[in-house]
């Protein structure tokens, strides 16, 4: 790694001294590779502190820029290993945040949903807190109290809530919002591989020859990443991308496949199908590494490219070329996101991916292999050690005895004690309308926002008799709670995540919380302790967190125990499995051709295409789709507050093609079997005319999610929010257009701080394309 | 041909505004981006390119030189600075005379805004902020053979013709290496590739 260039204009980069650190700062030796005799402090005795951004799976090394009085007020890119100085608009405007307005400083509380939230003591709270726990496990069951952690946390804070939830609370129902994320991909990877995490690190990309993007809007979604894109096609390699929308990337793309929603595993299981017609197999490849060749091999014949063609709704010949491509590149990658993993069959869509990727030998290579593009920070972290309903740390399954036992020895709870594995996000919310969970904690997550079809997540949240919730502004679920407990924001805290290659990094402290703020470490440990489990939350800080994870995943797949905060430091990022402290970590899998199944092989996958949950009819005949868009992060929660992003984005839209004859900016009514509302008209060749998109980060009344379908994958429990039936009408008036709602307690940022330099589009945002041609 | 400069990519640029936002990170103007994102084919494509300040160098900014009180500097490296701020006094001849639409003018202030290459950091040999963030390299900072080193077979343009007039700049605009007799994006043609003469 180069010498950052920061180093030449005089700012203090690396405080070696920490007490020549701000208040608040430790002194941290960049990754960066800064020499030690280059740093000194300038006039404005301004300091950087090394991190990296709290927002997507990239995990962007940043700077935080730290003023003398020790308040972060700014962000300077960092020349990390993964991101090279670049940074996306999230990154870049997210230390705005920290002291942002509308961070909570105070614990707020109601006794009933009656009254308004007012600000209380941490120990009045704290005290209602754990009354109520009591009062419902002893009147209703243990497992009428449920935790839902998130998967922005750091991964000692997700173990943590794992433990909170079976050891203090002891209740089986615990889950977290990474559910909502990849545990498709996650899914199809442990049937596959046995392995839960991405084959290959990013710069595998720069190296192959074909790169697949599927479902993966890396433009929007993961915009740092587009580099590594770029870099590749640079180098001559093809470029596909399965999408129905022209995204950024899929413009430029040699061939761009625009299937309909829903219908992804008919077209893989197609462009196998003409893999093995042409003899483009690796026979060799598949005799010596993989199970299930046979079967997977007679059923894709039922997949000619003229039935994918009539199912995808492409011309057949599309199935042709990137068969040929994808089995001829002498080294192909495969990458996929939300957009085949968000359906009731995206373990099965991914498993087909994986197939291409197996049947043509391009896996456990530099430049061949798959991956999948983590929407949160520590989406592929958060799952790791215990926050899945059935999930023990380091991966190990809640059901396995033998697994059981050794967490318990290192819990220091009896076997008996621990419960057995509980259930999904959304099927927690189902069992909230039944009141079979009757209180909530909630850790750091927006349901209202984030999880489908709002009515039933409204309900399901309204019936329960007690809900707090973590977190460090006040989300729409928030203002739902009875108790909010405002915690410490990434900057605040130290901490490990684990980006989208599975590499481990650290984040860094850059200052103190504000006045009234405890991290959430604190706040679990102070309600176990009052639960009466003190002795076994007797953590200090996140180190200790870490170093009881470090033990717990010691001998699992999930390896971190030769990972620690010093050596992440010093390398800039460790990919597990890392059993030792001399381990250099594993950036790329199977290289010796042997997965982490018992036979070393990979097991191939049978998947039969069906349709999508929803039925198309007369009344709903177009397909909805949802995503993200560049400048918000999944509830908007954080997002939404800062001037920029909302000025780049102020509001959702109904992206529809100019057949139907809307005007851009016209409102347009979707209508579900769920609901209708009305938004305004982005007009636009550039997706399907039998579909329409509506980004996801808003709430009610312009929430997509108040129209997409709570139906779930049978394995993986994600929900199908690619893809429902609905139909587009013409609203009567501009007026019926909702205003962009603000988030409750919602202050604008300084004027100072983000001015306006150009006016706001009346009506439809910027970007993406507009017209109106009809 | 240009030493250390910026490029524009328009085939990598995703629309994503870091651009935007970083330059309104830039101490010499914080809180004010200078950079305008443009969509090239509205309604049909997703196209999209950064527009910066060309830094024109013959002639010689013609914001500059249309400047009644001699507020718009041109340092000796090439580089046209935004207004000083003692001298501005808001009547927007540089807007007008600006043959890319850069400049823009807070009414309020009076005051002539316009992006200067991130002076307070190419100073320091530093990429200007918008550059070294771009998470795609459509705007990248660096000198031609940097550039062609890293993108092997890239074509960049650093002169334009408007009507009769010709505008060679300090900053270059990549154009696709088999269109180098096409207009560039924007409908400018292409007179000069890599320093040749490519009119005939």
């Amino acid at each position: 790694m180069t010498a950052d260039p920061r180093a030449a204009d005089g700012r203090t980069i690396v405080p070696l001294d920490p007490s020549l650190a701000p208040p608040g700062t430790r002194g941290f030796r960049d990754a960066g590779g800064i020499p030690a005799d280059q740093w000194h402090a300038d006039q404005n005795g301004e300091t950087l502190v090394p991190t990296h951004c709290c927002f997507c799976g990239v995990q962007c090394g940043m700077y935080l820029r730290v003023d003398r009085g020790g308040k972060v007020f700014g962000v300077e890119p960092r020349n990390h290993d993964i991101n090279r100085m670049r940074l996306c608009p999230k990154g870049i405007n997210a230390y705005q945040q920290v002291n942002h307005p509308d961070r909570l400083t105070a614990p707020l509380m109601r006794r009933s949903r009656d009254e308004e939230l007012r600000e209380v003591s941490w120990e009045e709270a704290l005290e209602f807190t754990v009354s109520e726990i009591r009062r419902i496990q002893q009147e209703h069951g243990r497992d009428a109290f449920g935790v839902l952690g998130g998967a922005s946390l750091f991964s000692e804070k997700t173990y943590l809530v794992g433990k909170f939830a079976r050891v203090a609370l002891k209740t089986r129902h615990v889950d977290y919002n990474g559910r909502l994320c990849m545990v498709s991909a996650a899914g199809a990877n442990k049937l596959a591989f046995n392995i839960d995490r991405a084959g290959n690190p990013f710069s595998d990309i720069l190296l192959t020859d074909c790169l697949l993007l599927a479902g993966a809007n890396v433009g929007e979604c993961f915009p740092v990443l587009t580099q590594y894109v770029w870099g590749a096609r640079d180098r001559g390699a093809t470029l596909i991308v399965v999408d129905p929308r022209e995204t950024a990337v899929a413009r430029t793309a040699d061939i761009h496949v625009a299937l309909k929603s829903g219908t992804d595993s008919a077209f893989f299981n197609a462009v196998l199908n003409v893999i093995i017609e042409e003899g483009l197999t690796d026979e060799a490849y598949l005799a010596a590494h993989a199970t299930g060749w046979e079967e997977v091999k007679a059923n894709v014949a039922q997949y000619p490219p003229s039935r994918a063609a009539e199912i995808c709704g492409i011309p057949a010949e599309q199935v042709v070329q990137v068969a040929r491509a994808f089995a001829r590149a002498p080294k192909a990658m495969a990458f996929h996101a939300r957009g085949i993993e968000h359906h009731t069959q995206g373990v099965e869509n991914c498993l087909t991916v994986i197939n291409l990727c197996t049947a043509t030998g391009h896996i456990g290579k530099p430049g061949a292999g798959y991956g999948t593009l983590t929407g949160q920070g520590n989406g592929q972290g958060g799952r790791e050690h215990g926050q899945k309903a059935d999930l023990l740390p380091g991966g190990r399954s809640i059901l396995n005895e033998e697994h059981r036992r050794q967490i318990c020895e290192i819990w220091g709870i009896e076997e008996s004690e621990l419960p057995a594995a509980g259930t999904s996000m959304m099927e927690m919310v189902w069992q909230m309308q039944r009141q079979e969970i009757r209180g909530l904690i909630g850790i750091c997550n927006n349901p209202f926002v984030s999880l489908p079809n709002y009515a039933v997540v409204k309900e399901g949240y309204d019936t329960t008799e007690f809900h707090a919730q973590f977190d460090f502004f006040l989300s729409e679920t928030a203002a739902n709670a009875h108790v909010v407990f405002p915690v410490t924001i990434w900057a605040e805290d130290e901490g490990v995540m684990a980006n989208a290659e599975a590499r481990v990094v650290k984040h860094n402290k850059a200052q103190e919380p504000p006045s009234g703020v405890r991290t959430d470490t604190w706040v679990m440990c102070e309600i176990a302790r009052r639960l009466g489990e003190g002795d076994k939350f007797a953590f200090g800080s996140s180190r200790e967190v870490f170093d009881e994870l470090r033990r717990a995943s010691a001998g699992t797949i999930i390896d971190y125990s030769g990972i620690t905060y010093e050596r992440l430091e010093e390398t800039g990022g460790i990919s597990w499995p890392c059993p030792s402290t001399d381990h250099p970590g594993t950036p790329r899998l199977f290289e010796d051709g042997t997965t982490y199944h018992a036979d070393g092989k990979i097991h191939m996958q049978v998947v039969e295409w069906h349709p999508p949950a929803d039925p198309y009819d007369a009344e709903h005949p177009m397909t909805l789709t949802t995503g993200r868009t560049v400048a918000h992060f999944l509830s908007g929660n954080q997002t939404r507050r800062l001037g920029a992003l909302v000025e780049q984005t102020p509001r959702p839209w109904a992206e529809v093609h100019p057949s139907h004859g809307f005007h851009n900016g016209e409102p347009v009514r979707v209508v579900t079997r769920r609901g209708s509302e009305v938004f305004p008209a982005l007009v636009t060749e550039a997706i399907r005319p039998d579909t329409v998109f509506i980004p996801y980060h808003w709430p009610v009344p312009t929430a997509a999610n108040a129209l997409t379908i709570d139906a779930l994958d049978p394995r993986s429990k994600i929900p199908e929010y690619k893809v429902c039936a609905c139909r587009i009408e013409h609203a009567e008036a501009i007026d019926e257009v909702p205003a962009p709602p603000v988030a409750p307690g919602h202050v604008a940022y300084p004027e100072t701080q983000v001015s306006r330099t150009d006016p706001l589009p009346p009506t439809a945002p910027q970007g993406r394309g507009t017209s109106e041609r009809s | 041909m240009m030493g250390r400069t910026m490029f524009i990519d328009p085939g990598r640029c995703i629309g994503c505004q870091a651009c935007v936002s970083a330059c309104r990170e830039c101490d010499s103007h914080r809180g004010k981006s200078m950079i305008h994102l443009d969509y090239t084919d509205e309604g049909s494509s997703v196209a999209s390119l950064p527009t910066v300040c060309m830094h024109c160098e013959d002639p010689v900014a013609p914001c500059a030189e249309v400047c009644p009180a001699d507020a718009i500097l041109v340092t000796a490296d090439g580089v046209v600075q935004q207004a000083d701020t003692t001298r501005c006094i808001g009547c927007a001849n540089c807007v007008n005379a600006c043959p890319f639409g850069v400049p823009k003018i807070d009414l309020q202030a009076k005051l002539q805004m316009k992006c200067n290459l991130c002076y307070d950091r190419t100073a320091y040999g530093l990429a200007p902020m918008c550059a070294t963030v771009c998470p795609t390299g459509a705007l990248y900072y660096g000198t031609v053979e940097e550039l062609q080193a890293e993108r092997p077979g890239v074509q960049v343009a650093d002169t334009f013709v408007f009507g009769e007039s010709e505008v060679r700049t300090g900053v270059a605009m990549v154009v696709p290496a088999e269109r180098v007799q096409w207009p560039v994006p924007g409908g400018l043609p292409v007179v000069e590739i890599n320093g040749k003469d490519v009119r005939r």
